[in-house]
Formats: structure tokens, C-alpha cells, sequence
């Protein structure tokens, strides 16, 4: 900031290129260095030494280490949760938010969901952790009132499972879902439907043929979107399992390459970084692809 | 018969009207233009014909067969929207050809009738590009072509222009008039432009505020509007206070100066009614005859308009525009001068009162 | 056009309203069972009155503002400049504004300690603290930047900055007069994500051992039966009461909220 206030004595307007040019690009510098000082730098830093080892010597072994059955099985673990719960998230959130649009519920309802969703997308970590203890723990609210008649999920059922874990975590992926395909269904234009029907189309010809095709993209990344939420979610793992290491999904395992030295190899550490960031990297590659061709076709 | 009927058709939301008792019959083939302001109905008139809107009461008819409760996607009918709402999904040919794909029509068939309306849009290459790389002008094009193809007994189109430049404007109204006229096909046009109205249509229907004000063709509705609406708002028009002297003998008062007029005067003397004058119906003379009329005042203002200069004139409290062609000869008139108006008695319009107001 | 809305809609509603009530209710409801066969706020009292929680509390919530004052100084330059002068780095900076999700809160903090490592930043705990204040400001980038972008996109930046020049005034006048003024609401937007994050987060406060709230919630629940879930309630309050007020101040602003916090 303090560089732009010496700005304030050029005379000269917008218009004069050479003169100004060297301002804005200081006007930048402060959030360039601030992103290459704590997300660059760091990332990258830990890219290139998951490809060294404890000596300096340039190695693959770090990664190769990832293939061991523990990790390995931790790394599927994760990728189905993610796959599983943005999948459910995906077509529950979507069925909800076509509620809320096509499905013309009122007013109020639509921006108490919409309300409800942005809470409930922030509620995960922690509390929501919780919630599901009180829900179906041990002595869960639901679990008790299973048993009362007749039903008991313990101890079969496990909040630390798979589908416990998908079960909780779905309760922020349904509100993404929601929040973003909501504003993608009011794209859908009405003169798209009605031109639909004056041309001879049924409800169903006019989805098959025209709204889902147009949906698609926004269905598509947004499922990404999910995906990779899932997939970097810690804060709810990490709770559900009282903070104890049983590691199972990757972000605990890196999480407990920091807390404990029980893995005290920092190369495994960085390998399962970077084995996290090529990840993503993929899953933010798809979302982005799918809402450039989303835009095109909306803004059509 | 007529092709397409409008019986009494009214429409009525919670708040208020929109449509009034809507009487229309249109013969096939013809180009009928609904011409208005924003709010009059034009649009919501539209929308009951094509099935958008369910009227209140009354019923429309298509060839003989009453369609007021059959759903849009039954009635056989084009419409062209304002955006162009073609599918951003679909190329070119696949939206000129999906009313045909959605009836199940074999694809040869769809694809020869697709090459056809792209001929007839003049845009023969454009089969295999999609909506995002066309202009607004070849879009809306296309939107017809789409709307064509299913040989609809009806054609309608909602303010198709308002969204383009005004060049495209002019050149896309010729051509969606020639291929109406090509293919014969009963047609009904929606739009404020009067401009559009007057050059496209056989017949004219003006709106104001949910009422028809007028159904004529465009001569009748300019030469000789029945209400003050539509005599404002097609052409201009300067409207001036008069005092009836002598009803049957056509004797008015103008700011203390006697006129005659050959219009009906629907008002006993004594009381005030409007009287029209266009501005072109106006010439400034030096010298008066019997038989015509004339004003006299002082010029306030003359405006340079290119091939029209129009001059302002007062006389006591009452402005009048007129309208003279350009000449490089001519001697313009300057402010402050006395002149003298001339018009023939039929030139003077009597305005009725519009039923919007009864 | 029928304005009533179809039985499906009802139903997916109504489902998808279960799913969500259900353990809110049941979190409020153990929340209400300290005391023994009887319904109380104990739990409650308990926690508001203990000192952990407000110390905690104070922490976070201190920690979040300094989050927004540092978010919002390096954000509102740099978008006011990417948009009148440099347009061919918004694609740039749009991307940056995704790698949060590229580098999950996990990844980040595990890549902050090991790259800083036995320098002053991670030996210290006013160094773990400025690590702290760093990720929370890159976890706040995606919304204060959409935020900020919307809101000088709404006031035509350029033609403002441009008219103020021709009256005269300098760059500290149009950023202090003219162009703050008219973006603060979009500004508190973003300030009220940031703050819910901030307030909510678990992960990078406790891998840096930094005393916040988030971790504090966590260690009760070693400890309590009933108090996590009333801190839960009091979380999801406070919660809702952000998001509240950003609606109520959003409503002024175009564009979409978009939420994703600590998970």
C-alpha cells in the first residue's frame, strides 16, 4: 500500500503507458510475494525434496516407498471415499437443487437451503464430527433409537469406516453441490424450454436433448470440485478418530508425519505431499476444463 | 373463415389485467403486427396463441379447431423469441432440425429440410457451427429457420429486432417479410417499433395498456388513427386543444383562431375536444384563400434535420411542429417571424377518446 | 405459468431436510443431557464459563481479524490494478485463487514447517504464528479475491478512477475516497467467509500448536462427554450468525457465495 500512496504525485492520467506500467506492477508485487512466500515456495520446495533422500542424493525412492501395501491401501481408501461421497453429494445435491430452482419451492425455502448450505459447507471439521457422535456414536441420538427397536448397527457399523466416513462426510458435500448448481439451474434459460416446446418437445425430449447436455459440464466439475474436497479433507477424519493414528486416509497420514515421529522418514512425508498435490492437480485440472465449456455454452 | 381467431380472449392475473376482450381474425397468410408500448399485452397476447399463457376466458382457434387448452408442444407453432434461445449445445443444423428430430422424422428427411431453411436464411455454410460463433444477427436468422422447419400453420415472433443493431435491424425485417411472403405462412409480429409495423405488416393491431386501440392496415392506422393513442404514437403527430363551435358544420376554435375540419366531431359546441395535425400536413403560405385553414403564430425554433427541417410555432400558449423538405433554395424561416400555416380541413384529425380511458 | 411447485420437489426436500436436521437435533439434544435425567444447559454453562474457551475463542477470533486486515491489504491493490491496468493477469491470478483446493489445508502446513524449518518461523511461537496468519490469508484468497473482483466490477472501476482524474485528485485520494467507500460491502462479504473459516479451522492451527478454537474443541472432546456437543451448537451458531450477516450485506452485491471451509 505504501507504494501506491508515493503515486500520488504523477501528474499524468491513465492513458500515458510508459509512465504508469512500473506502478501497477508494484501495486501487485505484495500479493505475488506474498503467494511465492507461503503457498510457492513451500509446495514446490517439498515437490523437489520428495525426490531426494536424507543425504542429498537424488533418488525416486521416496516415491517408491509410497508403494508399500500400507500406503498404498491408504491412497485407494481415499480415492474411493471421495469417488463414493462426490458421486452421492453429487446427484442429492443436484436432486435438491433442482427442488429449489426447476422444482419452484418457495421463496423462503430456497434461500433458507441456500443459507443452510453455505453454513453446513463450513460446519465440516470438527463440530461436525461431533454432530455425528451425538448421531450415531456408541451412544448416538439415532444408534439408541435403532436399538430401541430391535436394530443394532454396533458393532458392525463403525463411524471410522468407510461408509461412517461417508455418511459424515456427505453432509458438506450435498451444500456444495447445492450451491453451486443452483445458480447453473437458473442459467437454464426458460426461453430455451419454451422454443423446446413450441418445436414439438416433451418435458423429457426438452431434458434429454437440451438441459442435461447444457447441465453437463457444471454436473461434471462440480462432482470434481467434490471429489478433491473429500479427497483434502482432514479436520473430520481427524476427529472422528478421536486424534489417534490409525491413518487411514492420506491427509492423516501426512498430518501424522508432522505430529508424531512414528514415520521418521520427512522424504515419505514429501512423497505423500506430492503424491496429494498430482492429485488434486488432476481433479482441478477436469473442474476447470468443465466450467470453461460451461461458461461458453451458458453465456450462448 | 378466418384462419386464426381470437374470440374475446382475456387475461387476468392476481393483480391485474392484462389482456381485455382480445377480438382478432386473421387470414392465412397474412402478416399481422401487434404494435405497442412495453405493457401493453402485445407480448402476453402472444403467449396465449402459442400456449405459454392460458387465458382467462375466451378461446383461440386455429383453422377451425379450438386450441385454447391444448400445451404449447401440440399446436404446430414457430416462435422466434427476442434472445434467439437457440440451443447453445446444438450446431447450427442440429437446432433447425431438432422440431423435426423430436417428431421422429428419418434423419435423410431432416437433413435435406435443414439444408433447405439454411438456404432459404441464405447461411448455407453454416450447418456445422454452433450458436456462441454467430453474430445476433445470423442467430436470430437461424431461430427462424429453426422455427420454420416444422412447417408451422402459425408464425410468431416476439420483438425479433429489439436486440440488434439498428443496420441489421432494417435488412434482417426485409428478409423475414420476403421469406414470410415466399413460403405464405401466417404470421404474427410483435413490436414497439411502429417503423417495423408500418413497412412489414398487412394489418395493423395497436395495443395501450391491455386494450385494442386499432386494426387496420398501416395507411388506415396512419392516415386515420380513431384515438389520441394511436394517432401519438404512430408518426408524429402535434396534438392541440379546441373548442367545438359548430359541431354538424365542422367548426372548431384553435387559440381563438377559426379552422374547419371534415372529420366527425363526436362532442357538442361549447366543449373542448382534441384536434391532430401531421407535421407534414402543414405549409407556410403568404396569402389566404377560401377553403383551407390557416394559423397564424411566430417561430420559436427551426431544426435542421438533413432532408426534413422542422420548424416550431407558437400562437398563444399552444406549440406546433411542421415539417418542410429541404431545399437549397428554399428560404427558411427565422425565429421571432410572423407565419402563417395552412392545412386542408381533412388534414385536421378529430381524436375519439380511447377506450383505455372509458 | 403454474407458480406451485411439484410433489418432487417436496420430497427431495423433505429427505435431504431430514438428513440434515437429524444431527443437529441429536447434537443439541446430548447437548441438553449434562445433568442427569434432566434436560439443562450445564453443558453449556460449563464451557461458556470455562477459561480455555474463551481464551481460545479470543484467539481465533483475533487471529481472524488480523486474517481479514492482511487478506484485504493485499487483495483490494492488486485486483483494483489487475483491472484497470494489467487485464492480462487476471487469468493468472484467477488460477491462484484455486490452489488453495490444489493444496489442502493438510499439505499446506505440512509444506510451511518443513520448508521453514529451524528457521525463526517455526522455532518460535510468534514465528508459528506469522506461518499461521500466512496460510489463513491464502485460505481466505478465493473469496476475498471474488469478492473484491465482483465489487469493482459492479462500480466500473476504470470510468470512476478515470473521472476522479480529471477532477484532480491523486491515487491515495481515489483508493481512499472513492474506491474503498464503494467496495466495502463487498469487502465485509469476503471479511465474513474469512471469518468463519478462520474461526472453524482445525487442521493448520493444530499442526502449528497454535492455541485456537479449533483445536480447543477438539481436546474437549478427549476429555467431555456432552460439552463437544454444545461447543458444536455454539459453533453452528456462530456459524450461521456470519453467514447471516454476509446475506444481509451480500444482498447489495451480485455473484455467487460459495463456501468451503476448513474440513
Amino acid at each position: 500500500m505504501a507504494k501506491i500512496l508515493r503515486a500520488e504525485s504523477q501528474p499524468t492520467g491513465i492513458g500515458t503507458i510508459a509512465n504508469k506500467v512500473p506502478w501497477a506492477w508494484l501495486g501487485v508485487v505484495p500479493f505475488f510475494l506474498f503467494v511465492m512466500a507461503f503457498l510457492f515456495y513451500p509446495a514446490f520446495s517439498i515437490v523437489v525434496r520428495s525426490f531426494f533422500d536424507q543425504s542429498g542424493n537424488f533418488t525416486f525412492q521416496n516415491i517408491i516407498d509410497l508403494n508399500q501395501p500400507f500406503i498404498r491401501a491408504s491412497y485407494w481408501f481415499t480415492i474411493q471415499l471421495s469417488a463414493v461421497t462426490a458421486l452421492i453429494g453429487g446427484l442429492l445435491g443436484f436432486l435438491l437443487a433442482y427442488a429449489l430452482t426447476l422444482g419452484k419451492l418457495p421463496e423462503g425455502i430456497r434461500s433458507l437451503m441456500l443459507t443452510f448450505s453455505g453454513v453446513a459447507s463450513n460446519f465440516a471439521g470438527v463440530p461436525l464430527a461431533f454432530a455425528f457422535v451425538a448421531t450415531l456414536g456408541q451412544l448416538g441420538v439415532v444408534t439408541q433409537a435403532l436399538r430401541s427397536i430391535g436394530i443394532s448397527i454396533y458393532p458392525t457399523f463403525s463411524l471410522y469406516s468407510f461408509w461412517g466416513l461417508t455418511i459424515t462426510y456427505v453432509y458438506f458435500q450435498i451444500p456444495l453441490m447445492v450451491l453451486i448448481m443452483v445458480p447453473a439451474l437458473d442459467g437454464l434459460r426458460t426461453e430455451w424450454r419454451e422454443a423446446a416446446e413450441s418445436l414439438g418437445a416433451t418435458p423429457l425430449q426438452y431434458w434429454r436433448h437440451i438441459a442435461l447436455p447444457i447441465l453437463l459440464p457444471s454436473i461434471l466439475g462440480t462432482m470434481a470440485l467434490l471429489f478433491g474436497n473429500a479427497f483434502g479433507a482432514h479436520a473430520t477424519a481427524f476427529a472422528l478418530t478421536g486424534g489417534g493414528t490409525k491413518g487411514t486416509v492420506v491427509t492423516l497420514l501426512i498430518g501424522a508425519q508432522l505430529s508424531s515421529d512414528a514415520l521418521s522418514n520427512p522424504g515419505l512425508g514429501n512423497a505423500l505431499a506430492l503424491g496429494m498435490i498430482v492429485i488434486m492437480l488432476i481433479t482441478i485440472g477436469i473442474y476447470s476444463w468443465m466450467r470453461q465449456l460451461a461458461e461458453r455454452w451458458q453465456s450462448g | 373463415m378466418a384462419f386464426l381467431e381470437l374470440s374475446n380472449v382475456r387475461k387476468a392475473f392476481s393483480q391485474s389485467v392484462a389482456v381485455h376482450n382480445f377480438d382478432l381474425q386473421v387470414e392465412r397468410g397474412e402478416f399481422i403486427s401487434f404494435l405497442g408500448p412495453s405493457g401493453c399485452g402485445k407480448t402476453t397476447t402472444l403467449r396465449m396463441i402459442a400456449g405459454f399463457e392460458k387465458p382467462t376466458s375466451g378461446s383461440i382457434k386455429i383453422d377451425g379447431k379450438d386450441i385454447t387448452q391444448r400445451p404449447p408442444n401440440q399446436r404446430n407453432i414457430g416462435m422466434v423469441f427476442q434472445s434467439y434461445a437457440l440451443f447453445p449445445n446444438m450446431t447450427v443444423a442440429d437446432n433447425i432440425g431438432f422440431g423435426l428430430k423430436v417428431a421422429r422424422r428419418p434423419a435423410s428427411e431432416i437433413r435435406e429440410r435443414v439444408t433447405e431453411m439454411l438456404r432459404i436464411i441464405h447461411m448455407p455454410e453454416y450447418g456445422d457451427r454452433y450458436p456462441f460463433q454467430l453474430s445476433g444477427g445470423q442467430q436470430q436468422r437461424v431461430a427462424l429457420a429453426r422455427a420454420l422447419a416444422i412447417r408451422p400453420q402459425v408464425l410468431l415472433l416476439d420483438e425479433p429486432l429489439s436486440a440488434l443493431d439498428a443496420k441489421i435491424r432494417i435488412s434482417l425485417r426485409q428478409e423475414i417479410r420476403s421469406i414470410q411472403r415466399q413460403l405464405g405462412i401466417t404470421t404474427i409480429y410483435v413490436t414497439h417499433d411502429q417503423e417495423e409495423a408500418l413497412s412489414l405488416s398487412d394489418r395493423i393491431v395497436v395495443m395501450s395498456a391491455g386494450h385494442v386501440e386499432q386494426i387496420g392496415t398501416p395507411f388506415e392506422i396512419y392516415n386515420f388513427p380513431q384515438t389520441a393513442f394511436v394517432a401519438s404514437f404512430v408518426g408524429t403527430l402535434n396534438v392541440l386543444p379546441a373548442s367545438v363551435i359548430d359541431a354538424s358544420a365542422g367548426r372548431l376554435a384553435v387559440d381563438g383562431q377559426e379552422i374547419r375540419t371534415t372529420r366527425p366531431i363526436p362532442n357538442t359546441a361549447g366543449t373542448n375536444v382534441q384536434i391532430a395535425l401531421r407535421p407534414e400536413a402543414l405549409t407556410i403560405v403568404s396569402e389566404r384563400h377560401n377553403g383551407a385553414n390557416y394559423l397564424q403564430g411566430t417561430v420559436e425554433d427551426v431544426m435542421f434535420l438533413g432532408s426534413i427541417v422542422r420548424v416550431r410555432v407558437r400562437f398563444g400558449e399552444q406549440l406546433l411542429n411542421f415539417d418542410m423538405l429541404n431545399n437549397p433554395n428554399l428560404t427558411v424561416p427565422t425565429p421571432q417571424e410572423t407565419v402563417t400555416l395552412s392545412f386542408a380541413p381533412e388534414a385536421c384529425l378529430v381524436l375519439g377518446n380511447s377506450p383505455a380511458n372509458a | 405459468m403454474t407458480k406451485r411447485a411439484s410433489p418432487w420437489a417436496w420430497l427431495w426436500f423433505i429427505i435431504t431436510g431430514i438428513y440434515f436436521f437429524v444431527p443437529l437435533f441429536a447434537t443439541a439434544q446430548f447437548s441438553l443431557r449434562a445433568k442427569r435425567d434432566e434436560l439443562s444447559l450445564l453443558a453449556y454453562q460449563n464451557v461458556l464459563n470455562s477459561p480455555a474457551f474463551v481464551s481460545s475463542f479470543m484467539f481465533s477470533f483475533q487471529t481472524a481479524l488480523i486474517t481479514i486486515i492482511v487478506s484485504a491489504l493485499l487483495i483490494v491493490p492488486t485486483v483494483y490494478w489487475v483491472q484497470l491496468r494489467l487485464p492480462r493477469l487476471r487469468p493468472v491470478i484467477e488460477i491462484f485463487t484455486l490452489l488453495p483446493i490444489v493444496v489442502p489445508a493438510v499439505v499446506l502446513v505440512f509444506a510451511l514447517i518443513r520448508s521453514y524449518n529451524r528457521t525463526m518461523l517455526t522455532d518460535s511461537r510468534n514465528g508459528t504464528y506469522v506461518l499461521l496468519i500466512g496460510a489463513y490469508v491464502m485460505l481466505s484468497f478465493p473469496y476475498m479475491y471474488r469478492a473484491v473482483d465482483t465489487g469493482l466490477r459492479a462500480i466500473n472501476v476504470r470510468t470512476l478512477t478515470e473521472a476522479a482524474q480529471s477532477l484532480g485528485a491523486g491515487w491515495f485520494t481515489i483508493l481512499f475516497r472513492i474506491i474503498f467507500p464503494n467496495i466495502y460491502i463487498a469487502l465485509l462479504s469476503g471479511a465474513f467467509v474469512t471469518f468463519a473459516i478462520v474461526m472453524g479451522e482445525f487442521t493448520i492451527a493444530s499442526l502449528l500448536s497454535q492455541p485456537a478454537f479449533g483445536p480447543y474443541m477438539a481436546l474437549l472432546s478427549g476429555s467431555k462427554v456432552y460439552e463437544p456437543s454444545a461447543l458444536a451448537i455454539i459453533s453452528f451458531a456462530l456459524t450461521w450468525a456470519a453467514i447471516g450477516l454476509l446475506q444481509l450485506v451480500g444482498r447489495r452485491l451480485p455473484g455467487r457465495i460459495q463456501l468451503v471451509g476448513g474440513r
